[in-house]
């Protein structure tokens, strides 16, 4: 069965989903969907280690071989992703059971429906990680965000339809765009492998069809990962949907299409293309210092804490752009390791704002005044994670903000080193915000609050020591990031 | 529409018809043009004709909304099912040659067979949802 | 006469455009999603139109050595259809559930309701 853990990374979770829709509501389903989460985080463990000592897996479908059939390509890169993707999903799905149950707009006859769009969820964004095939990017794409606005729309607030009414629109439209691009690719290369198309672009890569390609899918992609100025439908998404819902697609969404952008840049166009001919990086690099700066802004001037929290992904997210746009070892492993660290972060911070709103109902900040001392768990996991957005030494948020800040040195850019301390700072601010507030402002009077349910406690705490463990042991984050790092550089050469 | 005898039994003539035509392109998909998607849409199409003209409360009588829950997921699980049995056969995931184990052509008919099946029962079962959906909206 | 010969582009590039507008320009929630689809149908044309071959036939197999238009972008955009359709009627869904919260689908109005409730 060894052999075919790059199938099963998926086919679980694509199994769990119909299955758990014929559930009645209740614990039996929540189980079949965490052992369905479990499963594949072990797969995806499993996986990890078989790449780092024998480098590729190349697994075909059907058994039709690669360059006909679809392949599922693992390489340090995506096994990496697979972790993150499959531990947040498993860690979230531990946390979801309160909120299905109280927190979210569905009778309860309907409540499976949620464990199946959160599965079928899973699936895709595993799915756009795993697989070697272009339009099957799109496919399992299209998958993890149909899915994702189903339950975007689920929360209590009607401004979440809105929200996921908007996040639709802008979604459909960029995996339109990627499409566009798949299909020029196609006429130019008559190949949808992705090692194929990377052998066979080059000899037709003069041709203003790849040129229109390649910005297709640099358009449609950041869309998709919501780099500023494309960011708009973030912030709304993720400030109305559940909280549960809100934790996953915050630490995996955005992260899976910053790995598209660097599957397609660095291994299918190549990096002489994207960079040396294209000069994407003139594009991303002012891109990602104004949204760093603009978002950080912005979100020190929020009262919803978790809309502050969703400006500062779009912050985050300019860091990992701005890590790419060095074109660098150093920088692209500040990138992938970002992309695990703000996993974790975001993770652990929407998890406990989750806790809060499960308590009090909402997340307004003038709301959450004495949240510090009646919860005091809780507002723990939160200052954690938040030390860890910062940046702080011996958290996982410094790990890739000094590789981020040595990669900017290296290249002798020293305004875009300090432009990362100061946007640190502004960070500082904004978490400080909520925690001046939680902590020293008086409780409203009469308001009793208990602290939050073990259930819900565990997994954001989870998060919050992982952040604090992978800060002392980078081997995992700094060195697996650093080997998927170099072997996206060199495929180019 | 109870007072449009036309339409009522124009629809009860060609109903059948719908139906077998939709069962024709499922079944002899993998020789002409046809398939699970086309014949899921068209088999989902005649209930949605027979729900306007009669009503959504007898279509619902004849195919009710547990039924099409089923349906939906089961259709999955087919085409997952197929994938899973090549695993369980000694091949990869969606290998159909593993299927039949003396002539791996014709495993290639039955597990493509099998698979549009599963796309067939989804895709109506789902289309059949939608609109009762969105027709029982506010009633 | 090569700009002319490419008029299946044209027709794409056309018809895309036109669907983009009315999603941008559109205050009306369905309008939008009917330019939407207007947007993803044109890409169906790009994928179809480019798989045909001149003097080529259905790619059905037969005996003799005929030719053949390519399959292959057939298949990819069927997959591409069923996606328009998921995304449609989750948009319509979107818009019932909009239209029952809200008592209305004009984009500006909801936006006002938006503003007072934050307010």
């Amino acid at each position: 069965m060894i052999d075919h853990l790059p199938a099963l990374q998926v086919v679980i979770p694509l199994i769990a989903a119909p299955l758990s829709a014929l559930f009645r509501p209740g614990r039996a389903v929540w189980l079949l969907a965490m052992a369905a989460c479990g499963l594949s985080l072990l797969i995806a463990v499993l996986l990890l280690d078989q790449v780092l000592t024998q480098r590729v897996i190349s697994y075909p479908m059907g058994s039709w071989p690669a360059p006909w059939g679809i392949e599922y390509r693992i390489d340090a890169a995506n096994a990496f992703m697979l972790l993150i993707v499959s531990g947040i999903g498993t860690i979230v799905m531990a946390f979801a059971r309160p909120i299905v149950e109280q927190r979210i707009r569905l009778p309860e006859y309907k409540q499976p429906w949620f464990y199946t769009a959160y599965l079928l969820c899973l699936t895709g964004l595993l799915g756009i990680v795993i697989t070697g095939d272009a339009f099957n990017v799109f496919v399992f794409l299209e998958i993890s965000s149909l899915s994702s606005y189903a339950l975007i729309g689920l929360g209590r607030d009607r401004r979440a339809l809105t929200a996921s009414y908007q996040y639709l629109i802008m979604g459909t439209i960029g995996a339109t765009f990627i499409l566009i691009s798949i299909g020029l690719l196609y006429v130019m290369t008559g190949t949808l492998n992705m090692m194929d198309l990377a052998e066979r672009i080059p000899a037709v890569a003069d041709t203003r069809t790849i040129r229109a390609a390649f910005a297709f899918l640099t358009i449609g992609v950041s869309l998709k990962l919501a780099l500023f100025p494309l960011h708009l439908w973030l912030p709304n998404a993720y400030a109305y949907a559940p909280s549960a819902v809100t934790a996953f697609l915050a630490a995996t969404a955005t992260k899976v299409a910053v790995y598209v952008l660097l599957r397609f840049f660095f291994t299918i166009f190549g990096v002489d293309f994207s960079f040396g001919t294209m000069r994407l990086d003139l594009v991303l690099l002012p891109l990602a210092l104004v949204g760093i700066f603009s978002a950080s802004v912005v979100a020190i001037f929020q009262n919803n804490v978790k809309r502050m929290l969703a400006y500062s992904s779009v912050a985050q997210i300019g860091y990992m752009i701005l890590g790419i746009s060095l074109v660098s070892v150093t920088g692209v492993t500040a990138a992938i390791s970002h992309l695990f660290n703000h996993a974790l972060m975001k993770g652990a911070l929407f998890m406990a704002l989750g806790c809060i709103s499960f308590r009090i109902g909402t997340v307004q900040l003038d709301r959450i005044a004495g949240v510090g001392r009646a919860m005091p768990w809780t507002m723990g996991a939160f200052v954690v994670g938040g030390l860890s957005l910062i940046g702080v030494p011996l958290t996982a948020g410094f790990v890739s903000k000094w590789y981020l800040i040595v990669g900017a040195l290296e290249k002798g850019w020293w305004p875009v080193a300090v432009l990362v301390l100061v946007t640190s700072l502004l960070a500082v601010i904004y978490i400080w915000r909520v925690v001046e507030t939680a902590y020293f402002k008086p409780a409203p009077e009469g308001r009793v609050v208990n602290e939050a349910p073990l259930a819900l406690l565990i997994p954001a705490w989870t998060l919050a020591l992982a952040n604090l463990y992978f800060g002392l042991d980078t081997s995992l984050n700094a060195g697996v990031a650093r080997t998927a790092a170099e072997m996206l550089l060199s495929v180019g050469h | 529409m109870r007072q449009y005898p036309i339409p009522r039994l124009v629809t009860k003539l060609l109903l059948p018809l719908i139906l077998l035509f939709a069962l024709y392109v499922q079944f002899h998909g993998d020789y002409g043009p046809g398939g699970g998607f086309q014949a899921g849409v068209i088999f989902g199409a005649g209930f949605i004709l027979y729900a306007l003209i009669y009503g959504l409360d007898e279509a619902r009588r004849i195919l009710p909304p547990w039924l099409l829950r089923i349906g939906v997921s089961l259709g999955v699980l087919i085409y997952a099912g197929v994938g899973v049995a090549g695993l369980l056969l000694g091949g990869n995931y969606l290998d159909y040659g593993v299927l039949d184990s003396h002539d791996p052509v014709h495993g290639q008919h039955l597990g493509i067979l099998l698979v549009e099946l599963g796309v067939g029962i989804t895709v109506s079962a789902v289309m059949v949802t939608i609109f009762y959906a969105f027709a029982g909206r506010g009633r | 006469m090569q700009i002319l010969g490419l008029y299946n582009y044209w027709i794409f590039i056309v018809l895309m455009m036109c669907g983009f507008y009315v999603v941008i320009s559109r205050g009306n929630l369905v309008k939008k999603l009917v330019g939407l689809n207007i947007f993803q149908t044109s890409v169906f044309i790009l994928y179809i139109s480019m798989g045909k071959i001149t003097g080529g036939t259905a790619p059905i197999t037969v005996d003799q050595d005929v030719v053949y238009s390519n399959p292959i972008p057939h298949v990819l955009i069927l997959t591409a259809i069923v996606v328009g359709i998921a995304t449609t009627s989750l948009g319509l869904a979107l818009v019932v559930r909009i239209n029952e919260a809200y008592g209305t689908i004009e984009e500006d109005e909801i936006h006002a309701q938006s503003e007072e409730e934050a307010l």
